[in-house]
């Protein structure tokens, strides 16, 4: 059997013969193209009858170049016919998709109205919580013991290794850093102070936002993103449960209720990281740091340091939630959403620092 | 005489943990056939076709495609084998970042080798085979109904002109004008291809319509594989469960 598509003129005709496939043309293809565009331009009369397979594509090829009409004379079996018939019968003129250019204006014009509209749904989120909490305060039966637990257990118990670990390194950087500058001072005690208000009142609270954001943050959009993908949400819904009480808010009470008890704990951590750094570096004994770190650091750092715990742990949890209610059911929107919502959650908490920043500027400054 | 094979199973067994679900099957599909593969539910027809396109190694036994033994080592000579089969899922396995213009023409781009005047024409030329309007190009898998997801999916699988077509349950979720415009449709490709097709099917309209062979699933083996007529008339519980009155109808 011939296999290789081939093309010969014999007495006027143009002959055509083997398997014209798009598996067999591909080898050869710009050898055919250039054949066809040569016989194409005197010759008229073509014979297709030797043909042993043609199929749509070779046809489009064949019809291009005869220059998207029938040849004058065509000898060619009714199957193959059939099969250049229907490409015949494509519109000749088909047009690209338009494509959209690109007006600055409108591109930033589309951003800030997207923003606006995700403030707009978060505020709805918000708004649907309370009505829920309301709800739930009515019904005590209806509230979601277990989903709660389960999310403090994942956002909260699962989240204390990282934590730590990265709270130790930091401790121990700061520490090693300030000290450095301190002694040439001759300082030395003040190591106490920086590292106290530093940790427990900024660095512990942010340091451990951003983390979960990254680590339970991304988890909930993506996992309400596959809910609405997989048509779980809307199953959900038939059988009478709220999603919102359901799926959303034992996360964001889960993460608000568990945030703060991270941020504790990593900050405790970096302080005990920062107390070691200290010792090796200048010689303070953990009995002395123990001693001043109550009058260095006055309590109310560790109340502004847990605040904003419960804060960022609603803002992470809330902005995640929301972007993974509006994922659209494609792969595409599933990641787009995720990465918004961990940008967002972050950005957002770093905006909220800086406010609190602010506010408590008069509160729980030592006083030397 | 005989026509060189497609599909070659050889000794095939598949284990999930301890559970078997084939044992020691062989399958042979020649040029041109289209074979119904059928069984109950659980018998494993799926997972024999998961086989056949690679994505399941089988425990035991060898797979061969078009004389290739799929667990050759050379990736050119394993994608060579890829293009030369479309596979229909289930349940379409579109793209779902792509519109269906994009979905149809990505195995044709993958090529490298053709313009894009080329594949529009023929991405519409697929489209109208399956009967759906170029203007349902620009839509997105997720605006699909499930009848257009199963069209454009064939479709996608047919842009390649391949030589084997594997369908799971083509004609499931079509309504019944569909799925017998469908079940000519492939018939007819089959006729101006020659094209060789293993399907999965508990439709017996498609089966009857289209197939030329049956082969059935039952007890981890094919207890029965040959004409139609011929397999019809087996004595098995399964055949004359799956078939009963049915049966005459289908001759």
């Amino acid at each position: 059997m011939n296999e290789t598509p081939r093309l010969q003129v014999e007495s006027g005709n143009v002959v055509l013969s083997g398997q014209w496939t798009l598996a067999a043309m591909l080898p050869h293809l710009s050898q055919l193209r250039e054949q066809l565009a040569e016989q194409c331009k005197d010759v008229e009369r073509w014979d297709l009858s030797a043909l042993n397979r043609l199929d749509s594509a070779a046809a489009v090829l064949l019809w291009r170049a005869w220059g998207n009409a029938w040849p004058v004379k065509l000898e060619i079996s009714p199957l193959h016919r059939q099969v250049l018939a229907r490409v015949a019968e494509l519109p000749q003129e088909i047009t690209a998709p338009p494509t959209q250019p690109f007006h600055p204006i409108e591109y930033i014009g589309n951003l800030l109205l997207k923003a606006w509209g995700n403030l707009r749904g978060i505020i709805t989120l918000f708004g649907q919580l309370l009505l829920d909490i309301g709800f739930l305060c009515r019904h005590p039966g209806d509230i979601p013991w277990r989903e709660f637990a389960a999310n403090v257990y994942k956002s909260g118990a699962q989240a204390l290794p990282v934590t730590a670990l990265v709270g130790f390194l930091i401790g121990i950087t700061i520490s090693y850093l300030s000290a450095l500058q301190l002694k040439n001072f001759g300082a030395d005690l003040f190591i106490v102070n920086i590292l106290g208000v530093s940790i427990v009142r900024e660095l512990g609270p942010v340091l451990v936002a951003v983390l979960v954001a990254g680590r339970s943050g991304s988890a909930m959009t993506a996992q309400i993103g596959v809910m609405r993908v997989t048509e779980e949400i809307d199953a959900l819904s038939t059988m009478g449960i709220s999603r919102t009480i359901r799926v959303v808010l034992p996360k964001i009470i889960g993460l608000t209720v568990a945030m703060p008890l991270i941020v504790l704990w990593a900050s405790g951590v970096a302080l005990f990281g920062g107390m070691l750094a200290a010792m090796l570096q200048l010689d303070l004994s953990l009995s002395f740091f123990f001693e001043s770190l109550p009058r260095a650091l006055p309590v109310a750092n560790l109340f502004i340091g847990l605040g904003k715990g419960v804060v960022f742990g609603f803002i992470i949890s809330l902005v995640a939630c929301y972007f993974g209610l509006h994922v659209k059911p494609n792969t595409e929107s599933l990641s787009a959403n995720t990465t918004s919502a961990v940008v967002t959650a972050i950005t957002t908490v770093i905006l909220v620092d800086a406010i609190f920043a602010v506010f408590t500027r008069h509160i729980g400054v030592p006083q030397l | 005489m005989n026509q060189p094979a497609i599909v070659e199973l050889s000794g095939i067994s598949t284990a999930f943990g301890r559970n078997f679900v084939h044992r020691d099957l062989n399958l042979r599909v020649e040029v041109g056939q289209i074979v119904g593969l059928l069984g109950g539910s659980g018998s494993g027809k799926t997972t024999l076709l998961r086989e056949m396109l690679g994505l399941l190694r089988p425990t035991a036994g060898s797979v061969s495609l078009f004389g290739v033994d799929l667990n050759d080592p050379d990736a050119l000579t394993q994608r060579q084998v890829r293009r030369r089969l479309g596979m229909l899922f289930q349940h379409g396995a579109l793209f779902s970042a792509l519109s269906v213009f994009d979905n149809i023409a990505f195995p044709l781009r993958e090529l490298r080798c053709l313009d894009e005047d080329w594949i529009r024409r023929l991405v519409h030329l697929k489209l109208a085979m399956v009967e759906m309007d170029a203007t349902h190009g620009k839509l997105m898998p997720a605006e699909l109904s499930g009848g257009m997801v199963k069209r454009v999916a064939l479709a996608r699988a047919l842009a390649l002109e391949p030589e084997l077509l594997l369908l799971d349950e083509p004609t499931s979720g079509l309504d019944p004008d569909r799925s017998q415009n469908f079940v000519e449709l492939v018939g007819a490709l089959q006729k101006a291809l020659g094209l060789t097709v293993v399907m999965v099917t508990h439709d017996l309209n498609t089966l009857a319509g289209l197939a030329s062979h049956v082969a059935v699933l039952a007890d981890q083996h094919i207890i029965a594989f040959g004409p139609k007529d011929q397999v019809m008339t087996v004595d098995h519980p399964f055949v004359t469960g799956f078939f009963g009155a049915d049966r005459r109808k289908l001759l």
